[in-house]
């Protein structure tokens, strides 16, 4: 018994000291807040950053399914734009058959890419074009390359991108379209706000200096195949959707996958809710 | 090590007897999860995530073992082996998701599994081992569940490791060398990535080993009850099966809904974005934060933000988070009164609805913030309650509370009425 005593004693102890701690640094943070009369500074990437904006996609939702026309488009976006400087390297072009090009198609795409080979007669590292299982190549020969060519920012690789961003669809295609001049309220509110020499305004990016130049600026910048209008608008939508698929191609199958198992295992749980109620009737519970 | 009424094994088939004779496997299973086994006729549905706990980790052993075919734990390549799993792999994405959505409602079915301990104070005698063992096998889930994060080496595997590993820096002396040779290196790469491998690996099997002792000893006493009031006699209980059975196959169903509604529909709804990103040395994410599961652990250990007397913050902030687990191990013995269920406790009661439970979603929802104003301070004034409930306010709650009278039996609370039951007996409490 006194044994037991002891052990609550020396648990009301222990609990008073980690209490005393805490209280004490909780004090320690009030009394600085009290200092400096607020809770927390304000800052310019607090204040005028934004949340993407949010625009339909075609695969939404638990039915969504893929828009192929839509992601052939933004593949032309990416393949004639973004690939300048963003490697893609998680993606095969033999992947690109699920966009709707035919084998003869991605073989021909392949064939036009130059990827890194080996000479079969010197044993030299050399190029060669493509073939289907071949990745797709990187724009710069390493890290080095790629930071010493974009004023020491490297452009990250886009496989995962929209997997990668909080909202990552809604967030490439609003950054894309985000470009524009720094706020004049900025300005006025944040006097010492200056982006870096390199830095582009854009409020949907972090910190709000993106050091990628505005990429897609005029109307038919990108020829669509389909006839649809390249609004700087379209292009981004269309690449940010091109930008999910890259993510995660399995998205539309993933759907499709999960109804068939959702209803079997309502179905499962609605007959054995059922068995339950049947046979605990037996045992006549007040409250059942 | 069953009550005097279980019902007996007697196969009648000729392929079970011969099973009985030379392996009583099927009476093991019998007297574990048939009906064999009695069971307090008045369980709720909180006493279902027992057997959901057991089978979210099996499911995690059997997508684990899957994933780690097409996996390598190299740090050049094992970021890019996950993309294969979730590109190339024939369904390699929906183990993926499975698995890492699996440690989620592992995790999920676990804390309420807990909170259920902690409302209906399960922990108490006769039933300390089963609560020790099952400290136990959260610390090891904790541990498991960190390995595992870190093994896609995505920028929060990494700088989580990085966090978590730096912990023990903060030991004093012996500190650096410590978190030298638990990475096997100064900082996380392929040597801790392989070992972190080997023991993700290895442990789940180890919970399963402490789960099966969990199992033993829960079958000693028995489980506890809503009532709190122990068995009795022969009416107070009900066959494991079928009554169970059923019960926990309903359970299961709800579980798997919700669980892959989640993996199917919602994949990377608990998961963090910074985790796509590869691992990357020279580049540390704005916000670091754990998996949500550790949340409210994290808050505990960020909320010690001066150093107190001659111990530094950081040193203080790690103990606290350490005890604030190490704790649950002294419950039983800090906790001493005679009625378990909170039902019947008003003091406890309205410390645990208006205190612990308030406590713990502050801390939760403060561990998965940035650290920043006001969260830190919110989180500071949790934390003092927290241990301020479990070290001082329970011992002596415990002590002063009039708990409210008990039931006779289980089979009055169920029943109404049992003819056992004397009359006057009712008010006071019958343990």
């Amino acid at each position: 018994m006194s044994k037991l005593l002891s052990i609550r004693l020396v648990g009301i102890l222990v609990g008073v000291f980690f209490v005393l701690a805490v209280l004490w640094a909780f004090l320690t943070g009030a009394f600085a807040v009290i200092q400096e009369g607020e809770l927390k500074p304000a800052t310019a990437e607090h204040e005028f950053h934004e949340h993407p904006n949010q625009y339909a996609w075609s695969f939404d939702g638990p039915f969504g399914k893929w828009d192929t026309q839509q992601l052939q488009r933004g593949f032309k976006v990416y393949n004639e734009v973004c690939s300048a400087c963003h490697s893609l390297k998680y993606v095969a072009f033999r992947d690109l058959e699920a966009l709707g090009y035919d084998e003869s198609q991605v073989k021909a795409f392949a064939a036009s890419k130059q990827v890194p080979g080996v000479d079969p007669q010197t044993g030299e590292a050399t190029t060669r074009p493509g073939l289907p299982t071949d990745y797709f190549p990187s724009p710069y020969p390493n890290a080095v390359a790629a930071a010493a060519a974009n004023n020491n920012a490297i452009p990250p690789d886009l496989s995962l991108i929209t997997k990668a961003r909080h909202d990552g669809s809604n967030y490439v295609a609003s950054l894309l379209t985000g470009y524009r001049e720094v706020p004049a309220e900025l300005k006025k509110e944040f006097p010492d706000f200056a982006l870096s020499p390199t830095g582009h305004y854009n409020p949907y990016f972090a910190n709000l200096g993106l050091a990628m130049a505005p990429p897609l600026t005029t109307a038919g910048q990108v020829t669509f195949d389909d006839g649809t209008e390249a609004t700087v608008e379209q292009m981004a939508k269309d690449v940010a959707a091109f930008l999910t698929w890259t993510a995660e191609p399995q998205l539309v199958k993933r759907k499709q996958t999960g109804w068939p198992v959702l209803i079997f295992l309502l179905f499962a749980t609605v007959l054995a809710y059922l068995s339950k109620k049947q046979i605990w009737a037996a045992a006549k519970r007040k409250d059942d | 090590m069953s009550f005097p009424w279980a019902k007996e094994y007697t196969p009648t088939n000729p392929v079970m007897k011969f099973f009985d004779e030379k392996l009583p496997l099927p009476r093991l299973v019998y007297n574990a999860i048939g009906a064999g086994y009695p069971v307090p006729r008045n369980l709720s549905y909180f006493w279902n995530f027992g057997v959901l706990a057991g089978f979210f980790l099996v499911l995690q052993i059997v997508t684990g073992v899957i994933l780690a075919m097409h996996y390598a734990a190299n740090a050049q390549v094992a970021f890019a082996t996950t993309e294969h799993i979730m590109r190339d792999v024939n369904w390699g994405w929906m183990m993926r998701y499975a698995h890492a959505n699996g440690a989620s409602f592992f995790f999920i079915v676990v804390y309420l599994h807990i909170f259920r301990g902690f409302f209906y104070s399960s922990y108490k005698a006769p039933r300390e081992m089963i609560w020790l063992l099952g400290v136990v096998i959260f610390l090891l889930m904790m541990a498991t569940a960190f390995m595992g994060y870190v093994l896609p080496w995505g920028q929060m595997s990494f700088w989580g490791a990085k966090v978590i590993t730096g912990l023990f820096g903060a030991i004093p002396l012996v500190g650096e060398p410590i978190q030298v040779w638990l990475l096997g290196g100064y900082a996380p790469d392929n040597a801790a990535l392989n070992r972190f491998f080997s023991l993700h690996f290895l442990l789940p099997f180890v919970i399963a080993g402490v789960v099966i002792l969990h199992i033993w000893a829960l079958h000693i006493p028995g489980s506890s009850n809503p009532t709190g009031v122990e068995v009795k006699q022969e009416s107070d209980t009900l066959p494991f099966h079928p009554y169970y059975t059923a019960k926990d196959g309903f359970g299961l169903g709800v579980a798997l809904l919700l669980y892959f509604g989640l993996v199917f529909f919602l994949p990377n709804y608990l998961g963090h974005p910074d985790n796509y990103i590869e691992a990357n040395p020279l580049s540390t994410p704005a916000h670091i934060v754990p998996e949500w599961y550790f949340w409210p652990f994290y808050a505990i250990l960020r909320a010690f933000t001066a150093d107190f007397f001659f111990i530094p913050a950081k040193l203080m902030g790690v103990l606290a988070m350490f005890s604030a687990i190490l704790v649950w191990f002294f419950l039983p013995w800090l906790d001493k009164s005679p009625v378990r269920s909170g039902h019947y406790r008003p003091l406890f009661r309205k410390f645990f609805w208006f205190g612990l439970i308030p406590a713990m979603a502050v801390l939760f929802y403060c561990g998965g913030a940035p650290a920043e104003e006001p969260f830190v301070m919110l989180s500071q004034i949790a934390t003092a309650y927290y241990f301020l409930h479990f070290l001082v306010i329970l011992p002596i709650v415990s002590q002063v509370e009039k708990p409210e009278p008990l039931p006779y039996s289980i089979t009055e609370a169920v029943l109404g009425s049992d003819d056992k039951a004397v009359l006057g007996e009712n008010a006071k409490p019958a343990v």
